[in-house]
């Protein structure tokens, strides 16, 4: 492969020159068939204000494969590469890594030619397997030792002989190396990682195994305070599990790890999904003290909305309210907004994190959202709720869609179908506007998830240098 | 003799000046820990690794032509060695990940494993041994008999040392200028733009140094 002389252009040292950069020209967003007889594909949607197919999907590239759910994806290559440590220096940001968590296939996409975005490399489910002894991949970051992946599954038909982890691709020729652990500790569950390089430590997440969503959320485990509740902490390069904290049992569905962008701070969000005693959704802030040990606390709880059980889908029927979930969070490169996705109740929270143990709602719009239906500004439907969420690098423009999984989709919001990615535009001094010119609805059939920005965007990107 | 000593120092500017030798760590570690100082320790580390590699590299060679004294066949396979190390570099551009498993703390390490993967210090091989050649066929006019052999021991071990400290001196002072450059006045966003790869050039340097290494040894 022929490098190229200078570092591709959209690695920045820190968020800050990160932010200063040109904005974004395209969006790519994951397609999701309906259902497992669909193709999944990857959307490219033109996001120049002065072209004339702005807000529209300018290319397609459809999976030939069935039942594979994309879900979570990312990049090759990210600004992390500008370390010497590193050594990947001149590699380009050019390919998308994108699993399909039901099938375990994994698809790597070449964008480098956003209009011309075609299929480069298929990697088998049955490599993932016999390999790693992982199955149902899921979050991607580019890091130190090449491309880390996440699995949801362990082993056997239903991934559940033995545990779930990390594994590392190559970053060039994408062949698997192998797992990640060293020693996972008390780790037995999978969801999402992220770290900091300079300091040295990654932090993951657990959802839960696959039995306990493939075929949709079970309710007695949530009830029962089953799904994962737990994040782990690790020294990254030793690969080893240093500390595991309980978020607590009725916090179910520890999912997105947010920490600060900027390398020299030592702590972050993560969001847990539903409070099984009271349908809150809540965010916590994890640090490391003085001491050196990790801490969490809970610094932001949502309240549910209490509704006619009439009105409320089966699955939720007994409860008399509409669950929080919350199942997004997303930091802007200046750690100073948290965006955080409430999809059971249709609601966008942007909260200002400038203390990160005192977080101050400073923006909310409502769309979609069970039993409330809100309707997007230019009128349209906007179905199920705000789930994925995506800031620009300037932190101006927060991207959104509304599948969470297939069949919780369906369980939650039994009666709707379809795909949309709206934006809404961030004021001067915080708040959030949806706006009313940027609504994309998705082919027939096709379900919207993740969204990446060309370049870049705020949960994709690890810095090796402070902004200063 | 001269010629080869600025081959010495220009070797280590080279070094000193590409960022994958590790200045913009020296500039990070300034910038994370919030105080200037930090990057005179950071830089003292990286220039420490840097010349025990160099040690580790041109130690065996300094003992080899002492203790076997077949100068000139040590001389061609050391040529050879440096240039299988270009071609490798040539067609073999991937990183070595162990060095991606080093604590990002650990600069001494990182930078001496670094200089040993890159044939960083094997580049100074063939001119060492040149150097070490020319002081031999000077000295030979003067000396003769087993005092002679003993003398030229001592002196190919000081010429080592000598060779990796001035080598490591203008690595760290190169290293250094752009580092201060980039923490005090042009900041971080020289790192992408000033960064050049320089993968290919550097494995055609092996291979020079090499091919330089084979010609003296034929003119000498």
């Amino acid at each position: 492969m022929n490098k190229p002389m200078k570092p591709d252009p959209t690695f920045h040292a820190s968020p800050i020159l990160a932010m200063r950069a040109p904005v974004e020209n395209f969006a790519f967003t994951i397609m999701l068939g309906k259902d497992t007889s669909h193709h999944d594909g990857l959307a490219v949607i033109d996001l120049r204000k002065d072209s004339k197919t702005y807000g529209e999907i300018v290319h397609q590239v459809i999976a030939p494969t069935i039942g594979d759910e994309f879900h979570h994806f990312g990049w090759n290559a990210c600004s992390s590469s500008l370390s010497p440590l590193s050594g990947h220096a001149f590699l380009e940001r050019r390919y998308l890594i994108v699993p399909g968590i039901r099938s375990s296939r994994i698809y790597i996409f070449d964008v480098k030619d956003p209009l011309k975005a075609k299929i480069h490399k298929v990697i088998e489910p049955e490599e993932v397997f016999e390999k790693t002894g992982y199955s149902r991949p899921h979050t991607i970051h580019c890091g130190p030792e090449g491309i880390y992946v996440s699995t949801l599954g362990g082993s056997g038909e239903d991934g559940t002989d033995s545990p779930p982890g990390i594994f590392i691709m190559d970053c060039e020729t994408f062949d698997i190396i192998g797992i990640y652990e060293l020693d996972r500790g008390e780790q037995d569950k999978h969801y999402d990682f992220w770290w900091n390089l300079p300091q040295n430590y990654m932090v993951s997440s657990e959802w839960g195994l696959p039995p306990q969503f493939e075929n949709g959320v079970v309710p007695e485990d949530l009830v029962g305070g089953k799904y994962g509740h737990k994040i782990h902490f690790w020294d990254l390069r030793a690969r080893k599990n240093i500390q595991t904290i309980d978020l607590g049992e009725n916090y179910q569905m520890a999912l997105e790890i947010r920490p600060a962008h900027d390398p020299t701070k030592s702590y972050g969000f993560c969001g847990a999904v539903a409070d099984n005693t009271n349908l809150q959704g809540a965010v916590f802030t994890w640090w490391r003290d003085e001491d050196g040990k990790w801490q969490a606390k809970k610094t932001i709880a949502i309240d549910p909305r209490p509704e006619d059980p009439e009105d409320l889908p089966e699955i939720i029927k007994g409860f008399g309210a509409v669950p929080v979930l919350i199942t997004d969070i997303d930091l802007s490169l200046d750690d100073k907004y948290l965006y955080v996705a409430c999809w059971g109740i249709g609601e966008m929270h942007q909260y200002d994190v400038s203390d990160p143990f005192n977080p101050v709602l400073a923006g909310k719009v409502e769309l979609g959202g069970i039993a409330k239906e809100t309707k997007h500004p230019n009128g349209k439907d906007f179905v199920y709720g705000p789930q994925m969420v995506e800031v620009s690098r300037d932190g101006k423009r927060v991207y959104w869609t509304n599948s969470l999984y297939s069949t919780w989709d369906d369980q939650f919001y039994p009666h709707q179908e379809g795909g949309q990615m709206v934006m809404a535009n961030v004021g001067e001094n915080g708040g959030l506007t949806i706006d009313p010119d940027f609504y994309v609805n998705f082919p027939e059939n096709m379900r919207a998830h993740q969204i990446r920005l060309e370049g870049g965007d705020c949960s994709t990107d690890s810095f090796c240098y402070p902004s200063v | 003799m001269a010629a080869l000593w600025w081959a010495v120092i220009l070797s280590g500017a080279y070094h000193g000046l590409n960022p994958g030798m590790g200045w913009p760590l020296a500039v990070s570690a300034a910038l994370m820990e919030r105080k200037a100082v930090a990057m005179p320790k950071a830089l003292l580390l990286l220039t420490t690794g840097h010349l025990l590699a160099m040690i580790a590299i041109l130690l065996p060679f300094s003992l080899m032509i002492w203790l076997i004294e077949r100068e000139y066949e040590i001389r061609l396979i050391a040529s050879f060695i440096v240039i299988g190390m270009g071609i490798y570099l040539l067609i073999n551009s991937k990183h070595p990940r162990y060095l991606a498993r080093i604590h990002p703390a650990k600069l001494g390490l990182w930078s001496f494993l670094s200089a040993i993967a890159h044939g960083a210090a094997l580049m100074l091989v063939p001119i060492y041994l040149g150097i070490c050649q020319i002081a031999e066929d000077n000295g030979s006019t003067e000396n003769s008999g087993h005092l002679a052999a003993q003398n030229l021991m001592s002196n190919d071990l000081f010429t080592a040392l000598g060779v990796s400290l001035v080598h490591t001196v203008s690595m760290g002072l190169a290293g250094a200028f752009l580092a201060i450059l980039v923490y005090f006045w042009l900041g971080l966003k020289f790192i992408s733009q000033a960064w050049f790869n320089l993968d290919k050039i550097w494995a055609c340097s092996l291979i020079l140094v090499g091919a330089f290494g084979l010609y003296f040894n034929g003119t000498h």
